[in-house]
């Protein structure tokens, strides 16, 4: 039942580009990219509790990767060479990193977004000689956004598989108490790394395939670390540990991310400011927990 | 049958030996008590053995296969469970999801309702059968030790390092407790018993090692080691609870 | 040459020193990881530009009247804000990203709101900027300043902790904080102190940058950054172990800057700050 009502809501959602205006369907892939980046993140962050905040170092690389190489192979062979450039960065930092506990993790993955865009625009300036690259591909907007859409399809759909098997249950133990997961036979190293590379590999994607959408690509574009906090943010608001709770999060704060930049584009941080603070403050573990929370209380009252 | 051999194991930390050369053997299906004051290693012993910490030297081994170098959960597929002195358990799991993850996770990997056949089976084992759907930050402190055995138990585990389990108990508790390990025991469970309550000692284990600044000091029916010189001024020499 | 990069790198270094005491206090006390520490030190900063170009006050005695200012602002903060998430948290980790959200939101709040209020423009002031010959360097007196500034306040600070009762209730707080409470010491009032005092820092920090420095609104991220570089190499918590851990970044920068490439100068910190996380997240000079 609720398989075939994501689906029916999937197609609805493939078919929504045909009815809407050009902003409409800006609108949606820009939506549809937050889900996806929301979701992926959670992958490894929603039961771990480690926040990570390298989301725009990879979803950057991705945006990258097209601009370097979108005129030397075709375009899915991009997106793939993306990917796996992606899985390997996160290999590399996820053996190096993992053990690093609690704000030495949020720390150490931000710093390397800024280090990968301070090299970037080193690299640039100084090699290549130019700061910017353009791309110029053949994907309109609608292909995007149908590419944006079944990337965050398959990220709920892979979310939902986890959840139902061992790793995800290994995720849930290491998130509670990494001492008792060890001391029941769980892999802790082996564990992190496979849902790290996994959400990473999702990330850079979803950085590439939104890339064409630019033409015109620099490191302070791609590389801007909002996107990484905003993704977290989402993600919380919702709830990080659900199957639905970055969906739920991403879409309202995106949409009133959106407005309140477009209609007041001075005082937005402050918004931006109070709303984080407020979703600290008011639903530290997500709307769909607070949900549940008021339901049971309910239920309390009447008995 | 042997099935766990500490060998010439030393652990230090800094200019500290807080396990020095202790070699001593545990057989199949036998129940020991590792006793020694506070501060004598045995905790460190135990996580030695746990894989929590890497000995400096020499060798562990179950059955003849090799512990020392392993990481925790490696040690725990090859059969070896513990509790902890300061119990952990997860409150926000039920109690079935607590017990069934070594269930999972551990040497025989079931899952679905394999798993959970497991996990009822471990529950029922110390009692707590009948609340197996209610979250674990509910229980009583005594419940949650129980949850604590249960989980190792449901690990189906070769060895069993029980570390001041019985500690914080009341008197009926600590009766109740004592017949639980018994029924391991009888079980065919091979158990190691860090523990400071004498009572339990003498009611469980036919044998103990005793241990003192890092040393073995004795390794003897319990009876005599509770009157062997040694032992008593090991403890006096701590001004113990003993 | 040498000698230049020494002197040029020491007066950097000593206000990168300056800039993370207030942090290492804030986290090693407090438990507070503050990501809006840079955006402290802005306000500050744009308060000195306004007390001088506004109402032509003396920075100097800008200074003395913005401390007290950022300490009791802190203190509210704390009192306010901090201590319900604590309160909450239970355990280090989950204050850990507690605090780390909530203090972001805080950082966007205060970003626009030094946006809306002094715009995106570049400010700075013109004051004591002659140059002065510090074996053969010729130096800005602004700078030199500055230095004094951290020389006084580190100084200040290392003695009073080491020193005073004060001191040890805050350093018993900051390794122990789940025993202090035995020892009668209110946990609760050393944490606000800590946050107080880490804000007062931030602000004198802020005050002494804006009297050499120019700096717009949206410069909070970098000071934050480097500061918390300066922190964990320092070992948090580390009075003396950031000050020297500050005067070895500013050294290494006037170095990369100089014989490398200025472009390579914030990639150099952030290098060096990973490698240090992963070397020794206990900090260079912290035990394990």
């Amino acid at each position: 039942m609720k398989i075939a009502l994501s689906l029916a809501a999937l197609v609805a959602l493939a078919l929504a580009p045909f009815g809407v205006s050009d902003y409409g369907l800006g609108l949606l892939i820009g939506a549809v990219t937050y889900v996806t980046l929301a979701s992926g993140w959670a992958v490894f962050s929603g039961h771990t509790r480690y926040v990570s905040l390298a989301t725009v170092a990879f979803y950057g690389t991705g945006a990258y990767t097209v601009a370097v190489l979108n005129e030397a192979m075709p375009y899915w062979l991009v997106l793939i060479v993306a990917g796996l450039i992606g899985a390997a960065i996160a290999l590399v930092v996820g053996l190096s990193t993992l053990r690093l506990a609690g704000v030495y993790f949020v720390i150490f993955t931000f710093g390397l977004s800024e280090l990968v865009r301070q090299l970037i625009t080193w690299y640039e300036v100084n090699v290549t000689g130019t700061l910017g690259r353009y791309i110029f591909l053949d994907v309109s907007a609608r292909e995007i956004y149908w590419q944006m859409l079944a990337l965050g399809a398959a990220t709920i759909a892979l979310t939902a598989w986890i959840q139902r098997h061992r790793l995800g249950l290994a995720l849930r133990v290491i998130g509670d108490d990494e001492v008792v997961a060890a001391h029941s036979g769980i892999p802790l190293a082996r564990t992190k790394l496979t849902a790290f590379v996994l959400s990473a590999t999702i990330l850079t994607l979803a950085g590439a395939i939104a890339s064409p959408r630019w033409v015109y690509v620099e490191p302070s574009i791609v590389f801007n670390p909002t996107v990484s906090f905003l993704t977290v943010i989402m993600a919380l608001l919702g709830g990080a540990n659900r199957l639905w709770g970055p969906v739920l999060g991403a879409v309202p704060l995106f949409l009133a991310f959106e407005w309140l930049s477009a209609r007041f584009p001075d005082t937005y941080p402050i918004f931006l400011g109070l709303l984080f603070i407020l979703v600290v403050f008011a639903l530290p573990d997500g709307i769909l927990a607070g949900l549940e929370r008021l339901k049971t209380r309910k239920t309390e009252d009447r008995a | 049958m042997t099935l766990l051999a500490i060998d010439h194991v030393t652990k230090r930390f800094g200019g500290l030996t807080a396990v020095n050369e202790l070699s001593f053997t545990l057989a199949q299906g036998e129940v020991v008590g590792l006793l020694g004051p506070n501060g004598s290693g045995k905790t460190t012993l135990v996580n030695l053995i746990s894989g929590d910490l890497a000995a400096d030297g020499g060798r562990i081994t179950l059955a003849g296969e090799t512990l020392t170098g392993r990481r925790p959960d490696q040690v725990a597929r090859a059969g070896v469970a513990r509790t902890f002195q300061l119990v952990r358990i997860l409150p926000s799991l039920s109690l079935t999801e607590n017990v069934m993850i070594p269930a999972v996770f551990g040497a025989k990997s079931h899952w679905g309702a394999e798993a959970r056949a497991v996990a009822r089976d471990a529950l029922e084992r110390v009692g707590l059968a009948g609340r197996a759907e209610t979250s674990a930050g509910a229980l009583t402190y005594i419940d949650q030790k129980r949850l604590e055995l249960a989980r190792a138990l449901a690990a189906e585990p070769r060895l069993l390092l029980l570390d001041e389990w019985l500690a914080g108990l009341n008197p009926t508790e600590l009766a109740e407790g004592i017949a639980l390990i018994r029924s391991l025991s009888e079980s065919g469970i091979t158990i190691l018993i860090v523990e400071h309550i004498m009572e339990a000692v003498r009611a469980l284990c036919s044998r103990v090692v005793v241990m003192n600044s890092g040393r073995l000091i004795a390794d003897e029916a319990t009876e005599t080691a509770l009157r062997d010189p040694h032992v008593i001024a090991a403890y006096l020499g701590e001004g113990t609870d003993a | 040459m040498l000698v230049t990069t020494l002197i040029l790198g020491l007066v950097l270094g000593g206000t990168y020193a300056l800039l993370a005491l207030g942090l290492t206090l804030q986290y090693g006390i407090s438990r507070i990881m503050n990501l809006a520490y840079g955006e402290f030190t802005l306000v500050s900063a744009f308060a000195l530009v306004a007390l001088f170009k506004g109402a032509g006050v003396p920075p100097l005695l800008a200074i003395v009247l913005i401390a007290p200012l950022g300490y009791a602002v802190g203190w509210i903060l704390y009192a306010v804000m901090m201590r319900p998430l604590v309160a909450r948290a239970g355990d280090a980790g989950r204050l850990d990203v507690a605090s780390i959200l909530a203090t972001f939101g805080l950082m966007f709040l205060i970003q626009g709101g030094l946006l809306v209020t002094f715009g995106a423009d570049f400010t700075s002031i013109t004051y004591l900027d002659q140059g002065v010959n510090v074996l053969g360097v010729p130096v800005a007196l602004n700078r030199l300043i500055a230095f004094a500034i951290c020389v006084v306040a580190g100084g200040g600070l290392v003695l009073a902790l080491g020193r005073t009762r004060w001191g040890l209730a805050l350093r018993a707080v900051a390794q122990t904080p789940g025993s202090a409470p035995l020892v009668g010491i209110d946990v609760n009032r050393v944490a606000r102190q800590g946050f107080a005092l880490g804000t007062a820092l931030a602000a004198i920090a802020g005050a002494s940058i804006a009297m050499h420095q120019t700096f717009s609104a949206t410069d909070g991220v970098v000071f934050t950054m480097k500061a918390l570089v300066i922190v964990i190499m320092g070992g948090v918590g580390n009075v003396a172990g950031t000050l020297i851990a500050g005067l070895a970044l500013g050294l290494v920068e006037t170095f990369v800057a100089t014989a490398i490439d200025p472009g390579l100068t914030l990639a150099a910190t952030f290098a060096i700050f990973l490698v240090v996380l992963l070397w020794r997240p206990q900090g260079l000079f912290g035990r394990r």
